[in-house]
Formats: C-alpha cells, structure tokens, sequence
C-alpha cells in the first residue's frame, strides 16, 4: 500500500479541481432539472469534464444522438495525444491497463506521465491509485454537487484557477526536465504558439481540434529538426524512449 | 426536457461510446505485440510537452484581454499575475503543491478583492 501513500499527496491538487468543478457539475445538472443521480453516474462512465458539461445542454435540447457521438469524439480528441503518449508507460500493465486507459483524463494523464516512482514501488499500483483517487475525486465532487444543489453559497471566485496553476506548473516541470536533459524546448513552445495562435484565429469556443491539427503538423513536418536539434537531443530522447518501453514490460 | 428516458439513455450511451473510442483506439491501433512505428513513438515523446502547452493556453482561453476593469487593466492582469507567480514559485520550490498554492490565493484575492 506504499503506493497509494506515495501517490496520494501527488493527487492533492486534482481533489481541490475536481471536487470543486464536479460540485459546479452537480449544480448544473440538478439546476437543469434531472434527478441527482445522473450527475454521479455521467461523472463515472463518461468521465471527461468538458463533455459532462456539454451533456447537460445536449440533453435539454432534441433527440440526436449521432450528434451526440461526434461532439464527444471532437471534444475527446486530445485523449488520442495522451494514449499515443503513454502507450511506453502502460505498456505490459495486465488487467489494470483496461481500467487505466478508461480513467486517463486531463489530471491523470498529466499526474501519471510526469510521475517520478520510486524504484521499490510497483508502477502499475502507483498509476493505477493515482488514477482511482483522481475517478472518485470527480464522482465525490458530482454527487455532493447533485445533492446539495443550490445549497452551496460561498465565496468561490477565482478557485477554478486551480486547474491553470497545475497545467502551468507540469509545464514548468517539463521545461526544467528538458533543460536538465539538454533537450530541446521546442515541443513545449510548438504546443503553447500553435495553441494561442489557434485561439486567436477560431475563438474560445471551437480553437482545440484546429490547434492540435496544427501542432500535429507542425511536429510532423519538424521531426527531421527537432530530431537533429544537437545530436544529443536525438540520443536523450530515444533512449528515454527505449527505457520507457524496457521498463514497463517490468509491470505485473 | 424533450427527450424520454430512453432517449436519454441512448444520448449518453452516444457520449460514452464516442469517448471511449477517443481513450482506446491507440491502444487497439498498437497493440503490444505490435512494433511501435518509429513515427509514434517520435510523436509520444514530443506530443506530451506540447499538449501542456496547449492545456494552459485552453485554460486561459475564456480570458477576456481586451474589456477594461474598473480598477484599471484589463480581465487578463490578474490571470498573467497568478501565472507568473505560480511559474516562479514551482521553479524555486520545484513542488506543485506550493506553486498551484501560492498562484491560486493570488487570483483568487486578485478577482476578489483588487479588481
């Protein structure tokens, strides 16, 4: 059970979001006149935030369900980035892979793909526990949401801000990580311009999918220069790379 | 609400098939047994710092740059102050708890009480 010891202060920031916008989810659902029940049930089987949101617009809107089914694969999108991204680490994980691979949302993804586990500590527990707190954050977050409804008043302005605060500092991790392995910055800077430049041109609302077009171009058409960024960039890379497909095979 | 029961049902069941497929179908595409193409792998070591780039810009995507606040500025002041401080508190203490911390009471007093 060291593994969930280890993993649990890791979850901290996700249980302050998650219970905080799972609340807000609750409230919404409720607000929009369906029982409390469905809240907690979305937030366990669709878990993925944006589209919970949405949901609670689509349901009050007329019966069409292939519309329903494209917006979730657009708005679900970017788990295709993350499972191309942790297919090294979830590699050779056994049963628990199906539950990982189900349960990879923003935070997890996040949490789990910068996790640094120590050596004595069995990986697929460490994911797997970082993975189930952050699920039962959301649902805990819904349910408390659905039931309590309106009830709730309290000065909550700003408190949202907790989500950007962990995005930016993954980032600052991966900037220091990459200055640490002498590797190239350009990933990070490629996401971020190709990001700002997206939402510039398309709005808040519709700029994610054209972004990440964008960035997947972009690092397609880079590969040849990211790749010869100093040969060392190449050889850092690939042996993490390398490391990380050896090393999961290591799981149960 | 417009919909019956089951039209519900089969809406969300909709949604949850959609998602699903977004979160398994690189596994199913690279099962592994199968050879990983050097072109994947190439993109899974670099996709991940630049979806965290992306994610703080979709973060700060609903920031409004441009309407002026009562107490001077504009909307963005307070979102690249807390960004700021949260940057320069994670390098200088290197643990998440501190800098998320420290850039959220930031905003949080910055919407709250200056703007």
């Amino acid at each position: 059970m060291h593994e969930l010891r280890a993993a649990f202060p890791k979850t901290i920031p996700v249980l302050f979001g998650y219970v905080f916008l799972g609340i807000t989810y609750g409230i919404l659902m409720t607000a929009n006149g369906f029982p409390f029940w469905l809240p907690i049930l979305t937030a366990a089987v669709i878990y993925t935030g944006s589209m919970e949101f949405l949901l609670a617009s689509i349901l009050t809107s007329s019966f069409n369900p292939v519309s329903a089914f494209v917006t979730a694969i657009m708005v679900g999108a970017r788990h295709l980035f993350y499972g191309i991204a942790m297919l090294p680490k979830y590699r050779g994980r056994g049963p628990l892979k199906v539950y990982l691979i189900f349960t990879t949302s923003d935070e997890t993804f996040a949490l789990n793909y910068d996790a640094e586990i120590p050596a004595d500590m069995n990986e697929t527990r460490y994911y797997f526990f970082v993975s189930l707190l952050d699920q039962c954050y959301w649902i805990a977050g819904s349910a408390v949401g659905g039931i309590c409804g309106t009830m709730i008043h309290f000065n909550t302005d700003g408190l949202d801000f907790v989500m950007t605060a962990m995005f930016v500092s993954i980032f600052m991790d991966q900037w220091m990580k990459d200055r640490e392995r002498r590797r190239s910055h350009a990933p990070e800077l490629i996401g971020a311009g190709c990001a700002a430049f997206c939402l510039a041109v398309f709005g808040p609302e519709h700029f994610i999918v054209p972004a990440m077009i964008l960035i997947l171009a972009v690092l397609t058409l880079g590969k040849r220069k990211l790749e010869q960024d100093g040969s060392d960039v190449v050889s850092g890379g690939d042996l993490k790379n390398r490391e990380d497909f050896r090393d999961a095979d290591d799981g149960i | 609400m417009q919909m019956t029961a089951s039209e519900m049902g089969i809406t969300i069941g909709a949604v949850v098939l959609g998602t699903v497929l977004t979160r398994f179908l690189p596994y199913v595409l690279f099962p592994e047994q199968k050879h990983v193409p050097d072109f994947v792998r190439y993109l899974g070591n670099v996709l991940g710092p630049a979806v965290f780039g992306l994610l703080v810009i979709y973060c700060l995507r609903q920031t409004d740059w441009i309407t002026p606040l009562p107490a001077g500025g504009t909307r963005g002041i307070p979102e690249l102050a807390a960004v700021a401080v949260t940057a320069v508190v994670f390098v200088w203490k290197r643990q998440m708890i501190f800098s998320m911390a420290a850039g959220t009471a930031v905003y949080m007093v910055l919407v709250q009480v200056v703007f």
